[in-house]
């Protein structure tokens, strides 16, 4: 089935079994393999991408449900070969990672979090990435990574989207 | 004891950990991710029954599917491979990555479909037909244990796979001469690490070669090792690419019947195959459950609240087959006092096949389970006694001045300082006020209790336990090794022989490179060549490669310094003694002064300026063993690892008396590890390790059906601890350094996970006191706390 979907601003035309997920497709077929698999059942929150803004569970979805909608994956972020968003220099500062099998989905829960509020308490921090399970970190330095991110957003007075060049929320 | 570094420019400092970067971006290299041209896929029949002979496979409509390339049953996989190495005499209780002739638990691998994508291969899996006879089966430990119940494993004869008892020290004595004694029973539920990436592996073989190539998320001692015997294929025809990122281990990923497997199915079909394990064939069939385990523990003390000796016997449940089960009741042995000074232990080991799914290590390796029944013991007893918990431990505690310390099972701790770990978490917290807090919510009518848990952290992972519970095991080393170059530009290389899968090895070797050559660690690459090109190693287990990874790469660099050394004081025409490395320069009397690049120069291209006995090149090697693995164990006892973390942990827990849904109020940990190389990855271990143990306490468990069917088989399910489970958690630091590692290091690859869930059960049992209700097996569900505080609560309606 041909589907058009926009994939980290790039339209894209994949032509897919209906029963694909969108995560099989942005790994398989358009060779992103940031966003991963950890369950395929829709609790881990490993493989969230965005979804017109909204963070998403990309093994709950089929790819050919993505027709028409604006996908950003962990790829979507960075603005620059090399050069990490906001968020993602965050993580690196309080290692809120150890294996970073978990980190694509956590980084997108955040940024989807901070498009929209950019002054989270801890506990609504917790709330956004609360359908991400990490078996690594506890959580602990992922929260301290986005308090720190809101904190450097709110200095330089941009918002998650905005920073990367993103629509604004 | 070797000569100590001290701790400096790098080794301590809050770097960020190199690593990360590419995660954050995305940019891992998990083995789901790479492109393997031409790769057929794995999809596995599996067993519907916990024990039942295979009378027929029917492959034919599967193999008559498009895309379908091939089927692999046990038989034939049996017939062409040796069965997978358990290190156990048990000669007759065989593995393989397929049932052969009967399966044994439920899920259990019957045959392979091998098909051009996973979706063809599962399509055709669904129509194999396989003719069973139903057995009886077994799943209860206790059960499996008496004679007349139905073997696992026919051949073997019963389901005793180990049953073995240890006595240090006089301990019938001691348990005559006591005032008092007491006897309980806790059991540790069936749980795992489960990492978000489920194991998988690629597996390649190249005919003309002779090489087979495999990517794995994999971490694993001896791995090429085991493929190549299994397969009778020579060790150097497999090549393991280590340079694969892994989503996460904690013990488990050890997927040697599916790497077998692959490794099989590549050279019978003679294209590369991939088998990345879905969620439930990771749970019911990976192979990866923990440990499951029934204490009985008796203790002997006095009224002041001295422990004199203890008998303890612990049953573990292995599962179906072999595996790592029973080993991971050897390794407590090393640490089967906890922190205490008892002097005298019966440790009685039992290990039982069972219809359930193979155990493998986990974070621990047995130890968490174990520090859960001693910490039980120190709860009762205080009980028993009425001294408060806190103070009876003190009581029992190994004081500073008394390391190295050996006790009765023969291991030496290094080092340690348990009161004053105590003393500072006990000020973080501030007793008295969380002592108000917890009454003042028992006042608003919630159960509220305070658990506290003191326990050890072996580290240095050696493997003492192998030939301590097998005479003809004869392992006495686990080295690890690093390699360190310059190269003709001056640039620094070192090297990792090992997968990673969240330890930041690559910020550890580089932090104690820089240090020891006084050069910034972001300058220097890091690199992990693959097996065949790589040093000999035993991989990130046991809490070991702070000690053993950082140690080799310190030992290296030092004696690449000293290379530079002789370099220059031959150049210089200067005693080596007179001279002074400063940052890659060397400096010597009167102004004399000789360049990093100087001496890149002299050994790269100058044979003729270089000192005899100097080798060209400037590189260095160091192959490390593990200090104090000096020996096998002699008389049942044996110095088991060379390192002693330590952890004090204190917890309030509330919840409703009704719902009983348990939340953590205040975490706080006191943790010493020693010297901390990385402060972020410390810490992160740490928080790591108590999600994980309030899990185990509270959440997690592979349960089965009275069928024999595992019941948690998805993420609905088993329940992992979400941020929502998990609170702040506060950690007090604490260092002191061993007396045997290269910057007086410890291991932390397993703190928080150690004593966490003994602290939370510490903390359910103080919240329901009033009633006197134990809960004697982990996890405490919330139903069983809401039906036992019912039934209380109506006895004492009843005999109001
Ligand atoms: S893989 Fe989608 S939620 Fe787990
Ligand atoms: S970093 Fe490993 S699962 Fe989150």
């Amino acid at each position: 089935m041909k589907t058009e979907l926009t994939v980290n601003g790039r339209a894209v035309t994949v032509d897919v079994e209906p029963r694909m997920t969108l995560l099989d497709c942005l790994r398989d077929e358009l060779d992103l393999k940031g966003t991963h698999a950890g369950c395929e059942h829709g609790v881990c929150g490993a493989c969230t991408v965005m979804v017109d803004g909204r963070a998403v569970r990309s093994c709950l979805m089929l790819a050919v449900q993505g027709d028409g909608l604006d996908i950003r994956t962990i790829e979507g972020f960075a603005p620059d070969a090399g050069e990490l968003s906001v968020v993602q220099d965050a993580f690196c500062e309080t290692h809120g990672l150890q294996c970073g099998y978990c980190t694509p989905g956590m980084i997108v829960a955040a940024h989807a979090l901070l498009s929209h509020n950019d002054e989270p308490s801890d506990e609504e921090i917790r709330d956004a990435i609360s359908g991400n399970i990490c078996r690594c970190t506890g959580y602990g330095q992922i929260v301290e990574a986005i308090r720190l991110a809101a904190e450097r957003m709110r200095q330089s007075n941009t918002r998650a989207f905005e920073a990367e060049g993103g629509e604004s929320a | 004891m070797t000569e100590q570094l001290r701790p400096g420019r790098f080794v301590s400092a809050n770097r960020r950990v190199r690593e990360d970067r590419r995660f954050v971006a995305g940019k891992g290299r998990f083995v789901a991710d790479l492109d393997i041209p031409g790769v057929a896929h794995v999809a596995l029949v599996a067993s519907q029954h916990p024990a039942a002979f295979i009378e027929e496979i029917d492959a034919s409509e599967a193999l008559a599917m498009p895309g379908v390339v091939g089927v692999l049953t046990g038989d034939e996989l049996a017939a062409s491979t040796d069965p997978l190495m358990n290190g156990l005499d048990t000669p007759h209780v065989r593995r393989f990555p397929l049932a052969v002739g009967q399966v044994r638990y439920a899920g259990e691998w019957v045959c392979a479909v091998v098909a051009e994508s996973r979706a063809l291969a599962e399509d055709a899996a669904e129509k194999v037909r396989v003719r069973y006879t139903k057995l009886g089966f077994v799943l209860d430990a206790e059960k499996a244990l008496q004679t007349d119940s139905t073997p696992v494993h026919p051949a073997h004869g019963s389901n005793v796979l180990l049953d073995k008892t240890f006595v240090w020290g006089e301990v019938e004595r001691d348990f005559e001469k006591a005032e008092e004694h007491l006897s309980f029973r806790v059991t540790w539920g069936r749980n795992s690490t489960v990492p978000i990436e489920t194991f998988g592996v690629v597996a390649k073989w190249d005919p003309w070669e002779q090489v087979l190539d495999v990517w794995a998320s994999i971490q694993m001692p001896k791995y090429s090792d085991q493929i190549a015997r299994a397969l009778r294929i020579p060790g150097n025809a497999v090549r393991v690419h280590y340079d694969v990122d892994v989503g996460g281990s904690y013990g488990v990923k050890r997927g040697i019947k599916h790497s077998v497997l692959v490794a099989y199915l590549a050279r019978k079909f003679g294209r590369p195959i991939r088998l990345i394990e879905d969620r439930i064939e990771n749970m019911r069939a990976g192979d990866a459950h923990g440990p499951e385990r029934i204490f009985d523990v008796d203790v002997a003390f006095d009224r002041d609240g001295r422990v004199r000796s203890m008998k303890m016997r612990a049953l573990d449940n292995a599962g179906a087959y072999a595996g790592r089960a029973p080993f991971q009741l050897g390794k407590p042995i090393g640490a089967i006092v906890g922190p205490y000074l008892i002097e005298s232990v019966q440790y009685h080991a039992v290990s039982v096949t069972t219809n359930k799914t193979v155990e493998e290590a986990v974070r621990g390796f047995g130890q968490s389970p174990t520090n859960y029944a001693i910490e039980t013991m120190m709860d009762r007893v205080a009980a028993h006694l009425g001294i408060d918990r806190i103070e009876i431990r003190r009581r029992n505690f190994i004081r500073h001045e008394q390391f190295p310390y050996t006790i009765p099972s023969g291991s030496t701790y290094d080092s340690g300082d348990y009161h004053v770990v105590v003393d500072k978490v006990l000020e973080a917290v501030d007793l008295p006020a969380l002592e108000a807090e917890r009454d003042r919510l028992r006042a608003e009518g919630l159960c509220a209790g305070i658990g506290v848990a003191a326990c050890l952290e072996p580290s240095g992972g050696n493997s003492s336990f192998e030939p301590l519970l097998n005479e003809k095991n004869r392992t006495s080393t686990w080295m690890e090794s690093c390699r360190v170059n310059v190269d003709g530009l001056g640039f620094v290389t070192a090297t990792v022989h090992t997968t990673s899968s969240g330890q930041g090895h690559e910020t550890l070797v580089s932090t104690v490179v820089g240090e020891v050559l006084e050069i910034d660690p972001d300058k220097i690459r890091v690199v992990r060549p693959d097996s065949l090109g790589s040093l000999p190693g035993n991989s990130p287990v046991g809490s070991r490669m702070a000690i053993m990874l950082g140690g080799a790469a310190a030992k290296a660099a030092e004696d690449l310094k000293g290379q530079i050394m002789r370099i220059a004081a031959h150049a210089l025409k200067v005693s080596e003694a007179s001279l002074v490395y400063r940052e890659g320069t060397i400096e010597g009397p009167d102004g004399l002064k000789l360049q990093w690049s100087d001496i890149v120069d002299i050994a790269h291209r100058r044979f003729h300026d270089l000192p005899p006995g100097v080798a060209p090149g400037l590189t260095a090697t160091h192959i490390l063993q593990v200090p104090t693995g000096r020996e096998l164990p002699k008389e049942g006892r044996a110095q088991m690892y060379p390192c002693h973390s330590f952890e004090f942990h204190v917890v309030l827990v509330a919840f409703d008396p009704v719902l009983a849904k348990p939340e953590i109020r205040r975490y706080v940990i006191g943790h010493d590890c020693g010297t901390v190389i990385n402060p972020h990855i410390v810490k992160g271990m740490t928080l790591g390790g108590i999600a994980h143990g309030i899990g185990a306490a509270l959440l997690e468990e592979f349960a089965y059906d009275e069928g024999g069917q595992l019941m948690t088989q998805s993420f609905l399910d088993y329940l992992m601890p979400s941020s929502h489970e998990v609170p702040a958690v506060e950690i007090v630091k604490h260092v002191t350094p061993s007396p045997y590692t290269v910057f007086g290091q410890k291991g932390s690859g397993e703190s928080g996970y150690l004593g966490a869930p003994a602290a939370i059960s510490g903390a359910m049992h103080d919240a329901v006191r009033a009633w006197g209700i134990t809960f004697d097996k982990l996890p405490i569900r919330m139903s069983t706390v809401s039906d036992k505080i019912a039934a209380a609560r109506e006895h004492d309606r009843k005999t109001a």
